[in-house]
């Protein structure tokens, strides 16, 4: 329950809602009047994250060398690899294979079923388990344009707007025109979507799109993809083999320059192995546990960037990485749950977000970075936030609402996630608002990749939230799930061919480790510093004065 | 985490720590020193990496839950179960018909469950377990499909099952089912994906697609929003 200073405030949000309730009913969610192009830039550039003081950095080695990106991605590529490649003898190869998938999110394990589907053998290595990912818990939706009143074009516009027109071409125009086929492959692969009683889609708006396009698996859309994925792939046990707890290191080169394999490092048994591939596919997923500029985070645990730093290290050119998402709406009480996500689809289903006086203050629908912003500065600038008990800030998305627009019982059948999430320390979102705050959420840049999603390196394919040039500087709601699947499924197509077409493969190098450690060391960067640093380290410093003789060594050894 | 706080004692696999009071069970344990590699995946509630099991202090029942979601109270003993070995029969989803001779052919077990509801008692999403594993046993996958649709596969039901059943895994199937066969079949989406394909939108796009920014920016604001 919350505590009673912040019930008075609610009490507000409580009379303001009649008359909100009103206006919605007549104007929907134009409450609240849109940005202007103007705005929008004065918000961003007053308020997110991304333009803080501190905020940017140039980094100073590897491929994208003198550009200027996320400061803690900069600190991140200026470090050492855990491995000495003088250990490492790789005539002995542990494991070999058509296709190897770096990282089982929806990404990976669609790009797996479709290279095996075409005739190759996958091999999937991933940190955690199977399904350990971003993609199990994505809830809000995933959008394509299928209806009747859209368009393929329709969708293009909102994407590269949502973008700010940064976003690579021919990228936005695979996303939108693989849209539709994509949400009918999963659809036969057995993903149950939300739909009218007519059999058509049940269709949401998200922030920044101009249609109804959102379709959604209840509040559980990424897992009702994901768990589909993952349940085919463990039918498919001869053509595709994984390896769970295993995160790679570090990727193989050959003579060539091609991407050829992987040095694997065992989580628990400390054991590395190498594994030799035809053809790379790196789905790898975000970065939210690097905790950037101190924010809390969306992510699942084993979110650390590590695509970003094995790609870069064999020379990948990096997109966009310096531009980071923040959804605006992350739960910021009760404390156990500061952080997580409180779905866009919240809005879309009539939430609106109020201040402490149960004022609107921004259309509710503004792209993620507009409307974080637009929160933000309602609690800086504005003081019109609450305060919580261990000192955040947030505003309150009103989600009783809900029910008043579309009836009693809309919140349960939509948002059955949230009611539980909250639910569990004692808050009803049927009966009060929930307080929210952004939070770290989505890498909008990555491994720049074309719209076969190959890189720059022969044979190094990338798919998912570790590519970067589909979302421009920011992604919309809905289209991240949809970039999984069309770029899963069409790295999967292009690695697979490539491995058929049989590839060359010259002599197996990791000596590239060297000559980027002597960049970093040339910076006089302590050695200690390395990466990809796997999982995040959460134990406190009074514990880890007494771990004397442990390293926190990306992991803990 | 701030330190002024109020503590616990709890027992981790039977060790005592003290830890801030308030803590879910994973935070406890990374206050106390563990780095988790194993029973961790999302944080969040979704991925159901963490089942765990529990017992609280005067109470002689050993409960399960998951330990991202689960907050310590004085006293509890805590044992992570980062794994269970069940099960997974393997089938090619064409070739199966959504109806109870499948659940038969695969999931035979479904038809010993004796109702005792411990799956029901035991989930952590508070699921109907047994229903949707009754609903099977009828043949009635939409009903199996739609009870069983918040499942994150944490296997704490499974474990618990005196007849052995594997109820996520036969959930999954039910709801794959579900989605492929019975699911009603929306035309619109068979008609877009044709347009598509038969270069309908082509054009257009291409058009944007050379637009410079100036031209693509003012088309952006000018589109019409048609949202309810
Ligand atoms: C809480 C939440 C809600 C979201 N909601 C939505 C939504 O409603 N709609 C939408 O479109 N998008 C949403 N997103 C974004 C979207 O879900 C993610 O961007 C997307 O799932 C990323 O998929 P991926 O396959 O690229 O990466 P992931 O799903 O994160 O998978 C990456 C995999 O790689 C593994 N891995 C990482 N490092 C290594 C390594 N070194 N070696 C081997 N394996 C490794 C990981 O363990 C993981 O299995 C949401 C994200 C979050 C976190
Ligand atoms: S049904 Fe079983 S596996 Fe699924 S969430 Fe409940 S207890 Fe866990
Ligand atoms: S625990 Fe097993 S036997 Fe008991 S109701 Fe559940 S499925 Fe049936
Ligand atoms: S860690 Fe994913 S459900 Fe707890």
């Amino acid at each position: 329950m919350y505590p009673e200073y912040m019930m008075e405030s609610i009490k507000k949000v409580e009379e303001t809602r009649p008359g909100r309730l009103e206006k919605s009913k007549k104007y929907g969610k134009e409450v609240f009047p849109h940005m202007t192009d103007k705005e929008r830039g004065e918000v961003l550039s007053k308020f997110h994250p991304d333009y803080k003081e501190g905020a940017r950095k140039e980094v100073r080695v590897g491929p994208n060398k003198g550009e200027i990106l996320t400061t803690e991605i900069s600190d991140l590529l200026e470090s050492y690899s855990r491995i000495n490649p003088k250990d490492f003898n790789l005539d002995k190869i542990d494991y070999e294979t058509d296709v190897l998938v770096i990282g089982a999110g929806s990404a990976g394990m669609a790009s797996a079923l479709v290279a095996a589907k075409n005739g190759s053998n996958v091999l999937i290595v991933t940190k955690l388990r199977l399904g350990d990912s971003n993609s199990m818990m994505a809830e809000g939706g995933i959008q394509a344009a299928d209806q009747r009143d859209d368009s393929p074009t329709m969708h293009y516009l909102d994407v590269i707007g949502g973008g700010h027109f940064d976003n690579k071409p021919e990228l936005v125009q695979a996303l939108v025109s693989d849209g539709p086929e994509s949400i009918k492959w999963l659809e036969e692969l057995g993903v149950i979507f939300d739909k009218n009683p007519d059999g058509s889609m049940l269709v949401k708006s998200g922030g920044g799109t101009s249609r109804n396009r959102m379709h959604s698996c209840r509040d559980y859309t990424g897992a009702g993809i994901c768990r589909v994925l993952r349940d085919e792939v463990y039918n498919l046990p001869d053509k595709i083999k994984y390896i769970e707890y295993s995160p790679v290191v570090e990727l193989i080169l050959d003579d060539n320059g091609q991407a050829v394999g992987a040095v694997i490092y065992h989580l628990e048994t400390k054991q590395y192995s190498i594994i030799k591939a035809k053809s790379i596919i790196m789905s790898t997923g975000g970065f939210g546990r690097l905790h950037i500029r101190g924010f809390e985070t969306t992510n699942h645990y084993g979110a650390t960037a590590d695509g970003i730093i094995l790609g870069y290290r064999v020379g990948a050119k990096l997109l966009f990485m310096d531009s980071v998402q923040y959804h605006p709406t992350g739960a910021v009480y009760p404390e156990q749950i500061v952080g997580f996500l409180c779905t866009e689809k919240i809005r879309a289903l009539g939430a609106q977000p109020v201040n402490a006086d149960g004022e609107l203050f921004v259309y509710s629908m503004e792209p993620r970075d507009v409307e974080a912003s637009a929160f933000i500065r309602e609690c800086t600038a504005r003081k019109n936030g609450i305060t919580t008990p261990s000192g955040l800030c947030g505003i309150w998305l009103d989600s009783p609402l809900i029910d008043q627009i579309d009836g009693q019982g809309t919140i349960d059948k939509n948002l059955p996630g949230m009611v539980r999430q909250f639910g569990r320390f004692d808050i009803d979102i049927r009966k009060y608002p929930m307080l929210v705050y952004p939070t770290l959420h989505y890498q909008n840049g990555g491994i720049e990749i074309n719209d076969k999603c190959e890189t720059n390196i022969p044979g190094l394919y990338v798919a998912g939230e570790t590519s970067g040039g589909v979302h421009g500087r920011n992604r919309l709601m809905g289209n991240s799930q949809l970039d999984l699947i069309v770029f899963g499924r069409r790295a999967g197509l292009n690695a697979s061919k490539r491995a058929n077409n049989g590839v060359k493969i010259g002599k197996l190098s990791i000596e590239h480790i060297y000559d980027y450690e002597k960049e970093v060391a040339d910076l006089d960067i302590n050695r200690k510093k390395i990466a990809p640093i796997l999982l995040p380290d959460y134990i406190p410093d009074h514990v880890k004065q007494k771990q004397i003789t442990a390293e926190y060594f990306g992991t803990l050894i | 985490m701030t330190e002024n706080r109020m503590m616990v004692r709890v027992q981790i696999m039977g060790e005592s720590f003290e830890v801030p009071e308030g803590s879910t069970i994973i935070m406890a344990m990374e206050y106390a020193g563990y780095q988790l590699k194993r029973g961790i995946g999302c944080r969040e509630g979704f991925c159901g990496a963490c089942a765990t099991v529990y017992r609280e202090k005067n109470d002689y029942k050993i409960k399960g839950g998951l330990a991202c979601q689960t907050v310590v109270t004085d006293g509890m003993v805590i044992a992570q179960i980062p794994f269970v070995p069940a099960e997974k029969p393997v089938y090619d989803i064409n070739e199966l018909t959504p109806d109870i001779n499948t659940i038969k052919a695969i999931f035979p077990t479904v038809f010993r469950c004796v109702a005792c509801n411990t799956c029901t008692k035991a989930c952590p999403q508070d699921i109907e377990v047994m229903d949707y594993i009754q609903a099977l046993k009828r043949g009635n996958i939409e009903r199996a499909a739609d009870l069983s649709f918040d499942c994150i596969r944490c296997g704490l039901c499974a474990l618990r099952c005196p007849a052995e059943i594997v109820q996520y895994n036969a959930a999954i199937l039910a709801q794959r089912l579900y989605g492929k066969y019975l699911s009603k079949k929306n035309p619109q989406l068979d008609k877009r994906v044709k347009e598509i394909e038969d270069g309908k939108y082509s054009e257009e796009i291409n058009e944007l697609m050379d637009m410079d920014r100036e031209k693509l920016t003012e088309t952006y604001y000018s589109r019409e929003i048609k949202i309810s």
